[in-house]
């Protein structure tokens, strides 16, 4: 009994010792390191595209103290996991900022989750990088997007198939929430001051995580022999993707007759299907792992060595992560602290290299310059680039093709707004 | 007499010797040309426009290989759309199958090269590219196999410089199905071609209106512009005709659909109908067992792969029992170290399993990574079957067969087997079963077993029509409830029912009302269903009900 209670006491005083010890050391290091927040799901359904990028971000800080850190101080990085949960990461995010004082933020993947967010930086102002592709129709002073904008991804890729494959009829195909109806809106609009008919543009949602596609892939057969050339535009997001390109397969619509190109799909989404039969469907992004450049070459070597994979692949949203903490690190530089309003108002025309050769520049409406590539998918579930722009795309947080978005201009530089309208001369369209 | 005759020769003569001269110099000039044809002919000319790296330049050299007549064209673009066209030091070669390496200027074997090898890049028009040249080169090849692919081919190329070759084709074509296919791509020529005979042309609208497919609908639907008010006619006659078929094939085609997504949702479901139907257990870990035996199934696969490639087309046979084993073994240790404790506590076992499903997902996701599992199709269920105008994809027939195998099965242990018997005794009244000597702790776990292996067999066939990824199971479980409740607590054939009847309804309103409100349409129907009838389908009737 007695060894009991002592057992007891003696555990109680070793968690207060622990505690407080705890409680020092962190304050310790609270005063020496910068720390810099990640916040992606590492559970749940966005894990699978998440997890990676968790991971990217662990070897870029890692890279960064190895040359010294930053302003003479250790970067710290502080993970959490939002678990997929779209109010979470909003609960996440305050943790990060209030509780952990981090520095900047590089997280969210999904729409919802950055919207979930948003609030949360403009109350605390804090800065979030955002580095996947996605709709645009955003700009807000704390958010940098590293991502493809509508116009960096979509709208080039539709090019190319009109262009280059004389495709007439068009299947937008994607799941149903806001990214690929917005995407999917912007294309109508596009598509249609292009001259394309309204039935010529076929439009199929489908409920997140759609496994049966045998309905929808033998509708897009039946719409595309028509005798005009057809392609499907897919904004099919994550995990509905693999039986979506198995049923076409098994179906036979191959890509020298009806070519997909997709705007969520890469090489980390590849790496779970047999490819073969996939071969010519393409993806638009503004990276490949294929990407020879000795910048690309030398990035996948770290990461292959940081991860101990010599199979892990790459990917564009990684891409955009290397360059958004690449700019937000020269941004501190620059500004000489880490403070957010200062680092917001240091971070625009800031040049950083890209892993495509070129040079990519944070704009005043927070998105960036970025090359488009066009890539076709081989045997080996890497994408074979088949065109790509000439130079840089400079972002448009605003679609010029949609009717409430066209007068609205982005520049948090001269004129502090996210939403100017061109036309009335206000902020706040 | 001499005078006039020698008059009249000079100039004979001289014709003559004109003409020989003519003809010699003709023969020279053969020889000639056929020497610097063996030098440098249009083949030859084309094979370093490979080594460009430039789509156009690939696309020019294709045509003009193709049209060489060179007796190596067929290898060399084959070899291209295979990836096994290589350029290295400004020369092409070929790597045949076998590994070998043959210059493709000469045909000769070619040791080792000098320097890196890379093949020439092809993009999709390309490959169409490679489709017709090949479609043209193999019309009149030996194999059948290859002249039903070219017939196709020309069929979409409608190249009409095929067409001399097209007809020797036909005329020497001894099989019935292939001798169609030819005639078909004839038609499809012969329908745009503008100097072919009226008569021709009409007699292709025919051609077409036989095949009766989409593709035929296509080209009728799309007459040349110079079309004569016959052929529009006739091909408006055909156009109308193919529709109705083609709406009739359609209506067909979604029940198949239907039958299809509803043996995928009884196979999801099957297990639960005895963990939930028949045992009352809420398990909300059942969609993890479907993933534990599908990641069974990649697991074998991976092995097979290492060391016995030979074995793959059986992967899925192999994966069967072990899928069984791996997520029975499972399901009784969860019913033994929890579930035991919860019976007759719905709430409690709801939340319970849950948390094991939460720690199951996250279990799988440190071992095998958060990303997609590739797991391999065996070639015998790649591909699809054409019938009428519609196709059957050969994975969906296997999953349909094999739902129905394992119905089957299941209902035979259930009824026959003493297991079955205690079972059905325990669900029916456990004290009275007890009472009897039967040992019903070891039922309920056996039972649990049973569901849970079920759950393993269906992720073996599930992992070949969705992803296998920590989340597979959680896409199932809504619906493999939905179709127990729907189709009465307690009994198989409900489940089997109940299936049936939401994939068909859900595959008939898909067409018309899109996938999300399809899906919306049904719930909602679902949920006025169980107002009306709260015991679903086929109610257990009498003391089990109370029990």
């Amino acid at each position: 009994m007695s060894i009991f209670t002592m057992t007891r006491r003696n555990l109680v005083a070793l968690t207060a010792a622990a505690l407080v010890s705890g409680a020092t050391l962190q304050a310790a290091r609270a005063e020496e390191t910068i720390k810099v927040g990640v916040l992606h799901s590492l559970s749940g359904t966005m894990a699978i595209s998440e997890t990676t990028l968790k991971d990217v971000m662990l070897m870029l800080v890692e890279e960064q103290n190895k040359k010294g850190g930053l302003l003479g101080r250790k970067l710290e990085a502080v993970v959490v996991d939002p678990a997929s949960n779209w109010p979470l990461f909003a609960e996440k995010a305050r943790e990060l900022i209030s509780q952990h004082k981090v520095s900047a933020v590089f997280g969210a993947w999904t729409s919802v989750s950055r919207k979930s967010v948003l609030p949360v930086f403009k109350e605390l102002n804090s800065i979030l990088f955002y580095p996947v592709q996605y709709e645009g129709e955003e700009s807000e002073r704390n958010v940098f997007y590293t991502g493809a904008a509508p116009n960096q991804q979509a709208i080039p890729a539709v090019d190319y198939l009109a262009k280059e494959e004389k495709v007439e009829r068009w299947v937008l195909a994607g799941t149903d929430y806001v990214y690929p109806r917005t995407t999917n809106k912007i294309l109508e609009a596009y598509l249609k001051s292009k001259g394309v008919k309204a039935e010529d543009i076929m439009i199929s949602y489908t409920p997140f995580g759609h496994s049966d596609w045998q309905t929808i892939v033998a509708d897009i057969k039946k719409f595309g022999s028509s005798g005009k050339k057809t392609a499907v535009v897919s904004t099919i997001n994550g995990d509905a993707n693999v039986p979506f390109y198995k049923e076409l397969a098994n179906q036979g619509v191959k890509a020298t007759d009806i070519p997909v190109v997709a705007f969520s799909v890469g090489e980390e989404e590849l790496a779970g299907i047999d490819t073969k039969p996939l071969v010519g469907h393409l993806a638009a992004w503004n990276y490949f792992q294929s990407v020879e450049t000795p910048e690309n070459k030398a990035f996948i070597e770290k990461w292959k060595t940081f991860t101990k994979n010599a199979k892990r692949v790459s990917n564009d949203p990684m891409e955009a992560h290397v360059i958004g903490f690449n700019m937000w690190v020269k941004a501190v530089e620059k500004a000489g602290t880490t403070d957010p309003d200062k680092v917001i108002d240091a971070i625009v025309g800031i040049q950083v290299p890209n892993l495509t050769g070129g040079v990519s520049e944070m704009l005043p409406n927070h998105h960036i310059t970025k090359p488009v590539l066009i890539g076709e998918i081989k045997e080996d579930g890497q994408f074979d680039t088949v065109w790509q722009t000439d130079g840089l795309v400079s972002g448009d947080a605003w679609s010029k093709h949609l009717d409430g978005s066209k007068d609205l201009i982005a520049d948090w530089q001269t004129l502090k707004c996210g939403n100017y309208n061109t036309v009335t001369k206000k902020c706040g369209s | 007499m001499g005078a006039a005759l020698a008059a009249l020769a000079a100039p004979l003569f001289k014709v003559l010797l004109m003409y020989c001269l003519h003809h010699i110099l003709r023969a020279l000039l053969l020889l000639l040309g056929m020497a610097s044809a063996a030098l440098a002919g249009p083949y030859e000319e084309a094979l370093p426009k490979f080594a460009n790296d430039s789509y156009a330049d690939t696309d020019a050299a294709i045509g003009a290989v193709a049209s060489s007549g060179n007796p190596l064209a067929v290898d060399v673009v084959e070899a291209l759309r295979d990836g096994r066209l290589l350029i290295g030091s400004g020369q092409v070669f070929i790597r045949r199958s076998s590994g070998e390496l043959i210059n493709a200027a000469t045909g000769q074997a070619w040791g080792s090269p000098a320097g890196e090898l890379k093949p020439v890049r092809i993009n999709n028009r390309l490959r169409r590219a490679i489709e017709a040249a090949l479609g043209n080169l193999t019309l009149l090849s030996p194999d059948a196999g290859r002249r039903l692919e070219a017939a196709r081919a020309v069929f979409r190329s409608r190249d009409e410089a095929v067409l001399p070759t097209l007809e020797k084709a036909i005329a020497q074509e001894s099989q019935a199905h292939v001798r169609n296919a030819l005639e078909n791509a004839r038609a499809a020529i012969l329908l745009s071609q503008l100097d072919a005979l009226p008569m021709q042309r009409l007699g292709a609208i025919e051609t077409l209106e036989a095949r009766g497919d989409q593709d035929a609908l296509a080209l009728l639907s799309n007459l040349p512009p110079d079309a004569t008010p016959e052929m529009k006619a006739g091909a408006g006659k055909a156009v109308a005709g193919i529709h109705t078929r083609l709406a009739l094939w359609e209506a067909v085609q979604n029940v198949w659909y239907g039958i299809s997504l509803g043996s995928v949702l009884l196979l999801a479901a099957i297990g639960l109908a005895i963990t939930f139907g028949t045992m009352g257990v809420i398990n909300m870990a059942h969609g993890e067992m479907v993933m534990l035996g599908a990641y069974t199934t990649f697991v074998v696969q991976e092995i097979i792969r290492a060391y016995a490639p030979g074995l793959f087309g059986a992967s899925l046979f192999i994966a069967l029992p072990l899928a069984f084993l791996v997520a029975g073994a499972v399901g009784v240790l969860i019913e033994r170290t929890v579930i035991r404790f919860l019976y007759g506590r719905p709430l409690e076992t709801l939340l319970a399993t849950w948390g094991i499903s939460l720690i199951l997902q996250q279990g799988v996701r440190t071992i095998f990574g958060p990303t997609n599992r590739e797991v391999g199709t065996p070639a015998w269920m790649s591909g699809a079957l054409e019938v009428g105008a519609m196709s059957l994809t050969y994975n969906r027939i296997a999953i349909v067969v094999f739902a129905f195998s394992v119905f089957a099965v299941l209902l035979l242990v259930l009824r026959y087997t003493s297991l079955g018997l205690y079972v059905r005794a325990v669900t029916q009244n456990r004290r009275m079963a007890g009472s009897m000597g039967i040992r019903t702790n070891r039922i309920d776990a056996l039972a649990f077993g049973l569901g849970s292996g079920v759950a393993g067999i269906a992720g073996v066939a599930l992992s070949q029509i969705d992803n296998v990824s920590p989340n597979l199971g959680q896409g199932y479980i809504i619906d493999s409830f939905m179709v127990v409740v729907f189709g009465g607590v307690g009994n198989l054939w409900g489940t089997l029912v109940g299936a049936m009847t939401l994939g068909i309804a859900n595959k008939l309103l898909e067409p018309y009302a899109g996938a999300v409100l399809g899906k919306i349409v049904l719930l909602i129907a679902i949920i006025l269903f169980i107002q009306r009838r709260p015991r679903g389908l086929f109610a257990l009737k009498g003391r089990a009900v109370e029990a």
